[in-house]
């Protein structure tokens, strides 16, 4: 009996020893499944601003687009926050002739079917960006002048008619698309996701029209490992439900915050912003062409010669702004007043330029000098709802102006409306308003996409002055332009970007407000880089 | 009937017409669409070949026949911002809307006729006139306040509720929706009782004065008279007949909501065909603008006919027009 008992309690002890064994093994797999369960599958969840049109790269040259397909298609040029050129699908870039660039393009790279990226795929994204059907913006600017040959798989060279220092800025615009894939594709393949194949760090997985955008983390990526597993971005267009959105817990991160809203997420403790100042300039621009212009009259209402081409009237108008009070109070801090077109640190900008101190009583002097000591009367063309508070900046410009004797009215118009009209809504196609509130941002994210398409002359056959309403013209501008556009040498080339603002401004041919600053706002623990193309990039987004 | 369905056709067709004609002419004189869509880095011959591609750069009334031509087989032209065929765009989105639109209506009908008819039937209880302050408040409020008010009590203090969008959908008997998932009817119901508060409003407070117009008349005096309980009183003689007037509104109305649910469909980010709409008329994107009225006039042209065709359920009296000889 004795030996028997003995054997079950040792046949027992074995047992539970075996069974504890098991059951320390379970909990150990399950702790493990249970953390590799909460690392792995890390969903970020970003509610835009904006809705893109379609999934084709290629297809419409619109920032929501830009934006959110970075994250499935990849450009030879990638960009910093600052748009500065970094090295992206091509490892580097350099000028082996006056008008040739070669890329050397980075080797290893696998598109999302598993297929090598070569230079075929780069001559033909440059073949098909400008010949996409129906697209209502294209890449067409991107590429022209450019004709890309393949020297070997993982060589390019561009061959441009002149001189082209800014091809980097042009080709960090384009995505790359598969030849493979994309060889017969059009846009609806790509809005299903059949074609929809890139070499960036995600992968297509849904895109409903309006609903939401699903991409998955892309494992093969060349570069560093994407933090996300999933990522779904929601088109949520009215300012005050994205952030509740934000709020409720539905989204991760909202890009956009309307400027009423970031004082409160500031306070809130389960929230943080990333703000950084964008490209974009909101100035005004006047008439500097007729002779007489409709808007502008005297004070009785009196027809008076156009007094915007006295130069001293631009710069009591430019003095009597006070672009301090509009920042604090019209856009609640959020803008930085502006002296050029882009803000420091842009390739090309005149570290000469201030923005133009608030003098009142100058601008009276200067008015009555040029002889208007009894005043004028303006109107100001504004859109409404273009920009961040366009309609409120206008209104206090128009107030400060009135303050200095330039009694001045205002016409908020529909953005369709107001483009329409300030482009060619005059007679021969021509701009109709005197005096208007715009806005402008530099593609090529340097000053030369400022300064040949708003301040040198208006020329269709040039392709320059193309955003030029007030037909602004000056030929030392010009020239200077000019000569920039043909100079390789990257110091040479800024330090001629920055007399010709530097005349342009001291001339007033544009009267500079403030920069936008863009903010997103996310759950605590979720910094964003902010950047100045206002692109949200789930890259970007990074935990402490 | 044929012969009265054939009239209703051509009426139809007359409208559509005239319809058309004045959407198309006056979406261009409000402005070109050109300068929205471009890009302004292009230069100037890129924005010409832009034009020519948009068919923007011909007289309005060439582009018209040219729109009329493709109507004819079907092609109400293409969206100049997504590049596909307007009426794809269209009706894609449609069955969201469409979602929204039948909640909202079941939701009038479900709480608005019983409440209605309470305070119809006992006018002087506290919780009938509680009821009819309640419908002024409802029909006051504009939806953009109420629906961010729906938003931050029940999304954001509560939490109950998903804040945005439209949730999850499955397949039923064919059908794909958003109702046959719990998740789907949680996206759904806020932006439905957005929707449904004016319409729960109106129904209530037509009801009520059916209700007590109807409670005077002689066929219930002798229906009470001869005996018959008040439910079956209620139930079968009274319901009908004042029904026709709320038939009549809500036809009118299920068709608002399909067409016209911009600002609920804005706020909630539910992507269906009002928030195509705004979209299309702030960037002028003239084929969705007018493929969209085309297909509402046909949406509410059909609710009339079946609205018409309701009353002869309701009401025997009621003859089809044409029918009786």
């Amino acid at each position: 009996m004795a030996p028997n008992f003995r054997a079950s309690i040792e046949g027992i002890a074995l047992i539970s020893g075996e069974l504890s064994m098991v059951l320390r093994a379970l909990a150990i797999s399950l702790a493990m499944v249970a953390f590799t369960a909460a690392a792995s599958s890390q969903e970020l969840k970003v509610g835009l601003s904006a809705e893109p049109s379609a999934m084709d790269p290629h297809y419409h040259n619109l920032t929501p687009n830009n934006s959110i397909l970075s994250h499935v298609f990849e450009r030879l040029i990638a960009t910093d926050e600052k748009q500065r050129l970094l090295p992206g699908l091509a490892e580097s870039w350099k000028v082996v002739d006056e008008t040739v660039w070669e890329f050397k393009l980075r080797r290893g790279v696998t598109w999302h079917d598993g297929s090598p990226f070569t230079a075929d795929d780069v001559v033909f994204s440059f073949q098909r960006a400008p010949n996409v059907p129906n697209s209502p913006s294209s890449f067409a600017s991107a590429v022209k002048g450019k004709t890309v040959s393949k020297v070997d798989d993982y060589t390019v060279r561009m061959t441009t008619g002149a001189v082209s220092p800014t091809l980097p800025n042009d080709v960090a615009t384009l995505m790359i698309v598969s030849k493979k894939n994309g060889e017969n594709a059009k846009t609806e393949d790509y809005n299903s996701g059949k074609a929809a194949i890139g070499t960036g760090a995600y992968k297509f997985a849904k895109f409903t029209p309006g609903d939401r955008i699903e991409f998955a983390r892309n494992d093969a990526y060349w570069g560093p490992k994407p933090k996300w597993t999933k990522l779904q971005f929601k088109p949520i267009t009215a300012g005050p439900a994205r952030v509740a959105a934000l709020l409720a817990g539905d989204v991760d991160m909202i890009e956009d915050t309307p400027t009423a809203d970031i004082e409160r997420l500031k306070k809130d403790p389960k929230f943080q912003l990333s703000q950084g100042i964008s490209n974009r300039l909101v100035y005004l621009f006047v008439d500097h062409a007729r002779d007489v212009t409709p808007f502008a009259t005297a004070k009785d209402g009196g027809e008076i010669k156009n007094p915007f081409k006295d130069r001293r009237v631009r710069e009591a108008m430019t003095k009597a702004i006070n672009r301090d009070a509009i920042v604090a109070r019209v856009m609640e801090g959020v803008a930085v007043p502006a002296g050029q077109f882009l803000p420091d640190g842009y390739f090309g900008v005149s570290s000469k330029l201030k923005p133009v101190a608030y003098d009142p009583d100058g601008a009276k002097k200067l008015l009555a000098a040029a002889g208007f000591a009894n005043g004028l009367r303006l109107t100001l063309h504004t859109p409404n709802g273009r920009y961040i508070n366009d309609v409120k900046i206008a209104e206090a410009v128009a107030q400060m102006l009135t303050r200095v004797g330039i009694e001045t009215a205002l016409e908020a118009l529909q953005p369709s409306v107001f483009f329409t009209r300030a482009s060619q809504g005059g007679p021969n196609n021509s701009p109709e308003f005197s005096f208007i509130l715009v806005g402008w941002s530099s593609g090529t994210g340097e000053n030369s996409g400022s300064v040949v398409p708003l301040v040198n002359t208006f020329d269709r056959a040039k392709g320059t002055g193309t955003t030029n309403r007030g037909r602004y013209s000056n030929a030392e501008v010009d020239q200077l332009s000019a000569e920039a556009l043909r100079t390789n040498d990257d110091a040479k080339r800024a330090a001629l970007l920055a007399k010709a603002t530097e005349i342009a401004i001291e001339d007033v041919a544009v009267i500079p407000l403030h920069y936008q600053v863009n903010t997103w706002a996310a759950r605590k623990g979720l910094s964003y880089k902010a950047r100045s193309d206002e692109f949200t990039l789930a890259t970007d987004v990074s935990e402490p | 009937m044929t012969a009265y369905l054939l009239r209703r056709l051509m009426q139809t067709i007359l409208v559509i017409v005239l319809m058309s004609v004045i959407v198309f002419f006056g979406v261009h004189v409000i402005g070109d669409p050109v300068w929205l869509l471009v890009n302004p880095q292009m230069d100037q011959r890129d924005i010409d070949a832009a034009v020519r591609a948009l068919g923007l750069d011909r007289p309005i009334w060439e582009q018209y026949l040219h729109f009329v031509s493709g109507a004819l087989r079907g092609d109400l032209g293409r969206s100049f911002i997504f590049g596909e065929p307007a009426l794809g765009v269209i009706l894609q989105r449609m069955p969201a809307t469409l979602e929204l639109a039948v909640a909202a209506l079941v939701m009038a009908v479900v709480v608005g006729i019983p409440l209605g008819l309470y305070a119809g039937l006992k006018p002087d209880h506290p919780l009938s006139k509680a009821i009819m302050a309640g419908s002024i408040v409802g029909f006051s409020l504009p939806t953009f306040w109420v629906g961010l008010m729906l938003i931050m009590v029940f999304a954001v203090m509560l939490g109950w509720l998903p804040s945005t969008g439209r949730g999850p959908t499955a397949t039923f008997l064919g059908v794909t929706s958003s109702m046959f998932t719990i998740e789907g009817l949680r996206h759904l119901l806020l932006p439905a009782l957005n929707l449904a508060l004016l319409k729960i409003s109106l129904v209530i407070r037509l009801t009520r004065a059916g209700a007590r117009e109807s409670m005077q008349q002689d066929y219930i005096k002798f229906a009470r008279a001869k005996g018959l309980t008040h439910s079956r009183i209620v139930r079968v003689h009274l319901l009908k007949n004042i029904l026709i007037p709320v038939v009549t509104v809500l036809g009118l109305e299920f068709g608002n909501l399909i067409a016209f649910s911009v600002v609920t469909e804005t706020i909630f980010a539910w992507p269906g065909m009002g928030k195509l709409l705004i979209g299309a008329i702030q960037t002028l994107d003239r084929p969705v603008i007018v493929a969209h009225l085309i297909v509402i006039v046909l949406l509410f042209v059909v609710i009339n006919l079946v609205v018409d065709i309701l009353y002869t359920v309701l009401d025997p009296r009621v003859r089809v027009v044409g029918q009786a000889r």
